[in-house]
């Protein structure tokens, strides 16, 4: 009796792992394997012996200089991104304005979210390159050559605005229902307690609000920091930053060194990934509030 | 000098206005009631008080001081909503403490003045609690203990147990109005439950459509609406329509019958309809029921409510309830028999809207 | 109040100029290419070149393989998990997130080292292989936003009720999948496919790296060697992604009409 019931369930608990039997094939295939195999290779040189070489090999100038440069972009773009898409936010959902711009807005956000990579370079170059229509304009009207005063779009700067054309629009998007969650009488409530606009920002909004704003922040930062295509359209390869240096090293081992390659790959999972476990320790320490 | 005095107010939305010429003179350490229907304006006339909403016209003083133009974080009220609107980040301690610390007082000072608040609604053991931990009851005496932490000068609360279940609601409203004697706490209180303004309030003020019918003690309101509306909305009041035969001599025509009111009708002309207004608990079908007065009529319905029995009855073109306390032995009246029912003429009372 | 709506207001005047001069900037560029005068020329270039009507055929190609095997895995996996292994659910959503972490190019970095022609599975060692693996690197990028939109559409369904429903009535395995689960769910499969379409059809370092003549590739090749046909490439681009958004809006819309007819 006991057995025939245990073997029932048992066949049961069997077809139910088959279920996501090819998901969990697909994710280790294409997802979990190769990436575990550029970790574990990080650790081993060309003779399959293990080591820490490779790591210590990633601290020379060149390569300690890309990441620095990725790590600005990321940050100032996804900061930048942050601050500006929750102003954007903000205005369309407490800002008192017309129903049709927020829509409008939300709309264009989901639109522009999605312009990334190659073309996004190309709006760029043409907007702010030598002899784009801005670089132009302000010459033409007003005299100031933009490029005179050191300003390049193939530079920090110049990659950080690029990558905040689609860092503001995700920002618009994942905040402003956020903001609507943000209940009218708990403004009110603290209004009526004495409290002025910037305390109750400082001391309800804001930390309502952080867990959400965090999070974004953070997805930017790892999105920008993974991204290829925009830069290595607007700069070639000329611009050291890790994913144009990796994606030059699958390419003709410019490194000469496969596993520093390896390295490579790691210290940007590395990154990403604690940029991503800063998160959920963050967001669990602003929810303890929260069910 | 009343201590919170409305004169005047006005409120448009757009086009429309939803609250006309309201004038109220409010004690200190009066409990007053808004009653009325949803959408008459009570709670656009609270949210005038707090500051929320600026008057198209008149004035508001608290003290003797013109508040109309203040901001709401300048006028030192108290407030309840409906939707409790604790902080959510923020555990029970910091709610309560929230007004102070904005005002600035001393941490120990902090300290003291929120123990002693959440002694006062019993709540002193979840004070590290957050909101989310907590049932609504409790969440709302949260709500009121932050109110009445800074000392306001006001209390106002907006429809404060509706959200509730109805044995919180019952108990919670006499610990609010027990609190507030303690305290001797100015308040506004925003229902649309006649019983709850009936049960706590010192005055009530019932609202139609922006205006105030009725400005009153509860038995006033009870026992002698002044307007059809306030009759018919506190209570379940049955309204006669009679003609009149004699207004010197007070006697009316109901139906076929002729009975004498005690209230004066003198000012009024012969042949003309006027409306009564009974109590249903104020008749009787007793032979013995003491009542100069009696209906005759047909009965429509007789329903059991539990305590009371509720029959129906027709006189004339009016239809009459009138409610018999229940007991084992109550004989319930049977559709279609005829009966009288008896009352005295005091309490047929004349609605001169 | 007033300075409320006056910061409303600038900040959306902030937004508005910074979205809408690079765009128009790449629109008048787009039309400079004969000298003088603004024309169409680019766009004609453009689109007579051969190249771009193949890699644009090729990523389109791509892209629907890779709704259609995407969704094939997608959709069974969301019904299950909802269904039978409800204890698997922050297991299976934290490994469709697991893409937004990890970059693409660590990915694909691991695919040519695990299945080149001297591996085991030698993907890379074939044309064929080599197509099978870009589709499935691109099912890799889209799925956070496919496994979303799925799961979110099968909220709004009741999945164990409607199951039951079909099986009582006999349905096998199959029909209840296709006749009942997906058709209920189509406003989120095709919400996730015109994303992933709009992510796979200029994607570059997948295709690039693992060197398949595909639109994102072709992008850079003409950035890096003409003058105005980028400019007018980033517009028909832009138009490309408001199209798919247009659709998803759509869909979503229609998927709400449906749902709130009883
Ligand atoms: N911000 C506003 N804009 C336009 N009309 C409003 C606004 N606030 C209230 N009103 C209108 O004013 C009238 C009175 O509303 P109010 O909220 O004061 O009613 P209330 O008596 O509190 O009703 P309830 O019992 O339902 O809470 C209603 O007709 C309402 O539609
Ligand atoms: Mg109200």
């Amino acid at each position: 009796m006991s057995t025939a019931s245990s073997s029932f369930i048992d066949r049961r608990t069997i077809i139910d792992w088959l279920g996501i039997a090819p998901f969990l094939i697909f994710a280790l295939m294409f997802l979990i394997v190769p990436t575990l195999y550029l970790v574990s290779g990080a650790f081993f040189n060309a003779q399959g012996q293990f080591t820490f070489q490779n790591i210590a090999d990633l601290f020379t100038p060149t390569i300690m200089s890309a990441y620095w440069i990725s790590i600005k972009v990321s940050l100032a773009s996804s900061l930048g991104g942050a601050l500006i898409g929750f102003f954007l936010a903000w205005a369309i959902v407490l800002g008192g304005l017309p129903s049709w711009i927020r829509s409008g807005l939300l709309t264009f956000s989901g639109v522009a979210s999605n312009f990334a990579g190659v073309p996004l370079a190309f709006a760029f170059i043409a907007t702010l390159g030598r002899t784009g229509l801005v670089t132009v304009l302000m010459r033409d009207w007003f005299g100031f050559n933009l490029y005179s005063t050191g300003f390049n779009l193939l530079s920090f700067l110049g990659l950080t605005i690029t990558y905040m054309f689609f860092q503001i629009p995700l920002m618009v998007l994942i905040l402003t229902p956020a903001l609507d969650g943000l209940k009218k009488e708990w403004r009110e409530a603290s209004e009526i307690l004495g409290a002025s606009n910037w305390q109750y920002w400082r001391m309800i909004g804001l930390p309502i609000l952080w867990p959400s704003l965090l999070g974004t922040s953070l997805l930017l930062f790892a999105n920008a920091f993974g991204a290829i295509a925009t830069a290595y359209a607007l700069t070639g390869a000329s611009l050291n930053i890790v994913p144009i240096l990796l994606y030059a090293q699958i390419r003709g081992d410019v490194l000469h060194n496969p596993n520093l390659g390896y390295a490579l790959a790691l210290g940007m999972i590395v990154i990403t990934g604690l940029s991503n476990v800063l998160y959920i320790w963050l967001r669990m320490r602003a929810e303890r509030w929260q069910k | 000098m009343p201590f919170l005095a409305l004169a005047n107010i006005k409120k448009s939305f757009g086009q429309t206005q939803v609250v006309h010429d309201f004038n109220m003179a409010i004690e200190k350490g009066e409990f007053i009631s808004f009653l009325g229907p949803s959408g008459c304006g009570k709670t656009t006339i609270l949210r005038m008080i707090a500051g929320f909403e600026q008057p198209s016209g008149g004035t508001i003083h608290i003290a003797g001081q013109d508040q109309t133009r203040l901001k709401p974080n300048q006028r030192n009220i108290g407030m309840v909503f409906q939707a409790y609107a604790l902080f959510p980040n923020m555990t029970v301690f910091e709610n309560v403490a929230f007004g102070l610390k904005v005002a600035g007082m001393p941490k120990a000072e902090i300290e003291k003045r929120v123990k002693e608040m959440l002694k006062l609604i019993h709540l002193e053991h979840l004070a590290d609690r957050y909101p989310y931990q907590m049932s609504g009851g409790q969440q709302q005496r949260v709500a009121l203990a932050r109110a009445l932490a800074p000392k306001p000068q006001v209390l106002l609360l907006d429809e404060p147990l509706s959200a509730l279940d109805a044995k919180i609601r019952v108990s919670l409203r006499e610990e609010i109005r027990q609190i507030q004697r303690q305290l001797g706490i100015t308040t506004v209180f925003v229902t649309h439950d006649q019983e709850e303004a009936l049960s706590i309030s010192d005055r009530i003020v019932v609202m139609n459509a922006g205006r105030a019918d009725q400005i009153g003690t509860p038995s006033d309101i009870y026992n002698r609406p002044t307007t059809r509306f306030v009759a018919s909305f506190v209570g379940t009041l049955n309204i006669i329509e009679a003609t009149i035969v004699d207004p010197a001599a007070g006697t009316v025509m109901i139906g076929d019958q002729t009975i004498a009111l005690r209230e004066s009708i003198a000012d009024k002309t012969g042949g003309e309809t006027i409306s009564l207004a009974l109590r249903p608990e104020a008749g009787s079908l007793s032979e013995s029921a003491k009542g100069d007065t009696a209906l005759t009529g047909k009965v429509v319905s007789a329903n059991f409510l539990g305590s009371v029995v509720r029959t129906r009855i027709a006189v004339g073109k009016n239809t009459v309830s009138f409610d018999m306390f229940n007991s084992p032995d109550l004989i319930m009246p049977a559709p279609d028999e005829v009966v009288t029912l008896r009352f005295s003429a005091g309490d047929l009372l004349v609605i001169r809207d | 109040m007033k300075m409320t709506k006056f910061f409303a207001w600038f900040a959306i005047a902030v937004g508005v100029t910074y979205f809408f001069v690079p765009l128009a900037g790449t629109f008048e560029f787009s039309l400079r290419m004969r000298r003088g005068e603004y024309s169409l020329d680019a766009y004609g270039s453009v689109f007579s070149d051969v190249q771009f009507q193949q890699t644009f055929g090729f990523s389109m190609l791509m892209a629907l393989l890779t709704i259609v095997f995407g969704m094939l895995l997608v959709v069974p996996t969301a019904y299950w998990v909802r269904l039978r292994l409800p204890q698997m659910r922050p297991f299976v959503e934290f490994v469709t997130l697991m893409p937004l972490v990890i970059p693409a190019i660590v990915i694909v970095f691991g695919y040519l080292r695990l299945y080149n022609s001297a591996s085991y599975i030698p993907f890379t060692g074939s044309l064929l292989g080599t197509n099978i693996l870009l589709v499935m690197s691109y099912i890799t990028l889209s799925l956070p936003y496919m496994y979303r939109s799925v799961d979110t559409a099968m909220r709004t369904i009741d999945v164990r009720t409607l199951t039951e429903a079909a099986e009582i009535l006999g349905a096998k395995w199959p029909t209840i999948m296709f006749r009942c689960i997906f058709p209920n769910v189509m406003s989120g499969v095709l919400s996730g496919a015109f994303i992933t379409f709009a992510i796979v059809i200029g994607e570059f370092t997948m295709a690039a790296l693992l060197n398949r003549p595909a639109f994102g590739p072709y992008l850079q090749l003409v950035g890096a060697n003409k003058a105005y046909e980028p400019s007018a490439l980033a517009i028909i681009a832009f138009a490309i992604t408001w199209l798919s958004m247009g659709l998803i809006q759509l869909v979503s819309r229609f998927g709400k009409l449906t749902q709130s007819r009883p």
